[in-house]
C-alpha cells in the first residue's frame, strides 16, 4: 500500500512546485529589457563562450566514482543477509573490497585523486 | 477502504505540511541562531521577535520580478530548481514519525510509506537531487554557475560513496533496509549510535556535504562564485534553491535521528506513560526534540567552522572518508563475529 500514498506525495510535490513557480509568474511585476536579460559577469558584457574549459578532475573523480557506486550497489543485498550467510560471504565480501581499494590506492598513487 | 484511504491521505498531506513549515522555519532558526551567535539580535521586525519574517520572506519571493536570460535554456532553466525543490519534499516519505495510533480498534502508521527498502528509496531520491543543482547551472548558461554545478555535483557525488559504505555499516548490524523497522529495533537504549560511533561520524560529515551546508558550501562560495549554480536566479525559482537546502537539512537530520538516534524512540518513557496513544505522541514529540537538534548542530557548524578550499574537501572524501568507512565495514563486521551474531 506504499506505493499509493507515495504516489499522492507526488502529485503534492508537483502541485507545490507548479503552483509556486505558477503564481510567481502571475502576481510578479515583469519589465523586460535586453540588457537586464545578459547572462551577469561582474556587470560587464561576457566575455567568450560560457563553456570554459574546466579541470578535467572533475571527470576523474566522477570515474572512480562509478567503480564505487556499484561496488555498493553490490555490496546492500550482502549486508541484509549477513547473519545467514555468515562468515564466508564476509571474507569474500572483504577480498573483493579490497582490490577495489588496490584500485584506489593505484588511482591515488598515479595521483588522479590530487588536485590542482 | 475508504476510511483507509482518507487516513492516508490526510497522513500524506500532513507529513507535507510539516516539512514545509520547518523548512520554513529553519530559515528563521538559522537567522536567529546566526545572531546568537554573533551577539546580535537576528530577524525582529516582522511579528513578535520576528516570528513572522519567514512568511514575510516568502511573500517576497513570490512578488519579486521573475527573470529568464535569453542565453539560457529556458526549459530547463525552470525545471533546475523545480527538481531541487521536488526531491527534497520526496523524501520524508520514509522516514517513520511515529509508531501506530489505535483510534477505534484500528492502527494507524505515522509512516506515509513503510517501504522494505526504505534506505534504497532515500540513497536514490537524493542521488536525483545532484540533478537539479547540475540542470540548473548548466542551463543559466553563466559561467559562475556553471562551475558551482559542477563543484556541487563532483562534491556531492564523490560523498555519496562515503555515505553509502557508512550506511552498509549499519545495514550490516540491522539486517534489513526497512527505515520502519530500524528504527522500531532501537527500542530502550539499544540505539544505533552505540554500535556504529564510526559509522555516525561519517555519516554526519557527508550529510553535511550532500546538503551543501558550511563548511562544505563551496558549490555556493560567494567569494569565488558569485551566487555558485543559482547566480542567474530570481524569484521563486530562487526561492526553490534556497528552500530545498533547507528541507534537506531537516530531512537529514530526521534520518540521522532515525538511523543512529533510536528515532520516537525514547528509554524509560514507557515507565511514566501508560496509554498507548499518548506514548506513540510523545515518540513523536522527542523525534522533533531530536531533529531540532541536530538542525540546531548543523547551523551551530556553519558559523563556527571556515569553508574548505577544494583540494582538502576532495582530499578529505577520497583519502580520508572512504577508507575509514571501509575500516568501518571490517571492524563492523569482525565485531559480529567475535559476538556471535555471524555464524
Amino acid at each position: 500500500m506504499g506505493v499509493g500514498s507515495l504516489i499522492l506525495l507526488i502529485l503534492c510535490g508537483v502541485a507545490f512546485c507548479g503552483l509556486g513557480i505558477g503564481i510567481s509568474k502571475l502576481i510578479a511585476p515583469s519589465s523586460k529589457n535586453s540588457q537586464k536579460l545578459e547572462a551577469y559577469e561582474c556587470g560587464i558584457p561576457t566575455e567568450g563562450g560560457t563553456w570554459v574549459q574546466y579541470n578535467v578532475g572533475y571527470y576523474l573523480f566522477a570515474l572512480i566514482f562509478l567503480v564505487f557506486d556499484v561496488e555498493i550497489v553490490f555490496l546492500f543485498p550482502w549486508a541484509v543477509v549477513l547473519r545467514e550467510v555468515g562468515m564466508v560471504a564476509f571474507v569474500e565480501v572483504l577480498i573483493f573490497v579490497f582490490i577495489l581499494f588496490l584500485g584506489l590506492l593505484y588511482a591515488w598513487k598515479k595521483g588522479a585523486l590530487k588536485w590542482q | 477502504m475508504l476510511s483507509y484511504i482518507i487516513y492516508k491521505a490526510i497522513l500524506v498531506v500532513i507529513v507535507f505540511s510539516i516539512t514545509l513549515v520547518a523548512a520554513m522555519y529553519s530559515t528563521y532558526a538559522e537567522r536567529k541562531i546566526a545572531g546568537f551567535l554573533q551577539d546580535r539580535l537576528g530577524p525582529n521586525r516582522a511579528g513578535p521577535f520576528g516570528i513572522l519574517q519567514p512568511v514575510a520572506d516568502g511573500v517576497k519571493m513570490f512578488m519579486k520580478e521573475e527573470m529568464i536570460p535569453n542565453v539560457s535554456n529556458k526549459f530547463l532553466f525552470i525545471l533546475g530548481p523545480s527538481v531541487a525543490m521536488f526531491t527534497s519534499l520526496m523524501t520524508g516519505a520514509v522516514i517513520p514519525w511515529g509508531t501506530s495510533l489505535t483510534i477505534a480498534g484500528h492502527q494507524y502508521s505515522l509512516q506515509v510509506a513503510d517501504v522494505n527498502i526504505g534506505i534504497l528509496y532515500l540513497l536514490g531520491v537524493t542521488s536525483v537531487g545532484v540533478y537539479g543543482i547540475m540542470i540548473g547551472g548548466w542551463a543559466s548558461n553563466n559561467k559562475f554557475a556553471l562551475l558551482g554545478a559542477l563543484r556541487a555535483s563532483s562534491q556531492m557525488i564523490s560523498y555519496e560513496v562515503a555515505l553509502g559504505l557508512s550506511i552498509i555499516a549499519l545495514i550490516m548490524t540491522t539486517g534489513t533496509l526497512s527505515i520502519g523497522e530500524i528504527a522500531a529495533q532501537q527500542h530502550g537504549w539499544h540505539w544505533n549510535i552505540l554500535y556504529q560511533p564510526l559509522g555516525f561520524l561519517i555519516f554526519i560529515i557527508c550529510a553535511f556535504a550532500e546538503t551543501n551546508r558550511a563548511p562544505f558550501d563551496l558549490p555556493e562560495c560567494e567569494s569565488e562564485l558569485i551566487g555558485g549554480y543559482h547566480t542567474e536566479y530570481s524569484s521563486m525559482k530562487l526561492g526553490f534553491y534556497l528552500f530545498a537546502e533547507y528541507t534537506n537539512m531537516f530531512i537529514s537530520s530526521a534520518v540521522i535521528a532515525t538511523l543512529y538516534f533510536g528515532g520516537y524512540n525514547m528509554p524509560l518513557l514507557g515507565r511514566f506513560v501508560h496509554d498507548p496513544n499518548a506514548l506513540v505522541l510523545l515518540g513523536t514529540f522527542f523525534l522533533f526534540c531530536k531533529i531540532c537538534f541536530f538542525i540546531f548542530l548543523f547551523m551551530w557548524v556553519r558559523w563556527t567552522l571556515p569553508r574548505f578550499r577544494y583540494d582538502q574537501l576532495m582530499n578529505l572524501g577520497w583519502k580520508g572518508l572512504i577508507p575509514l568507512a571501509i575500516l568501518n565495514i571490517a571492524i563492523t563486521g569482525i565485531v559480529m563475529w567475535i559476538t556471535g551474531k555471524i555464524n
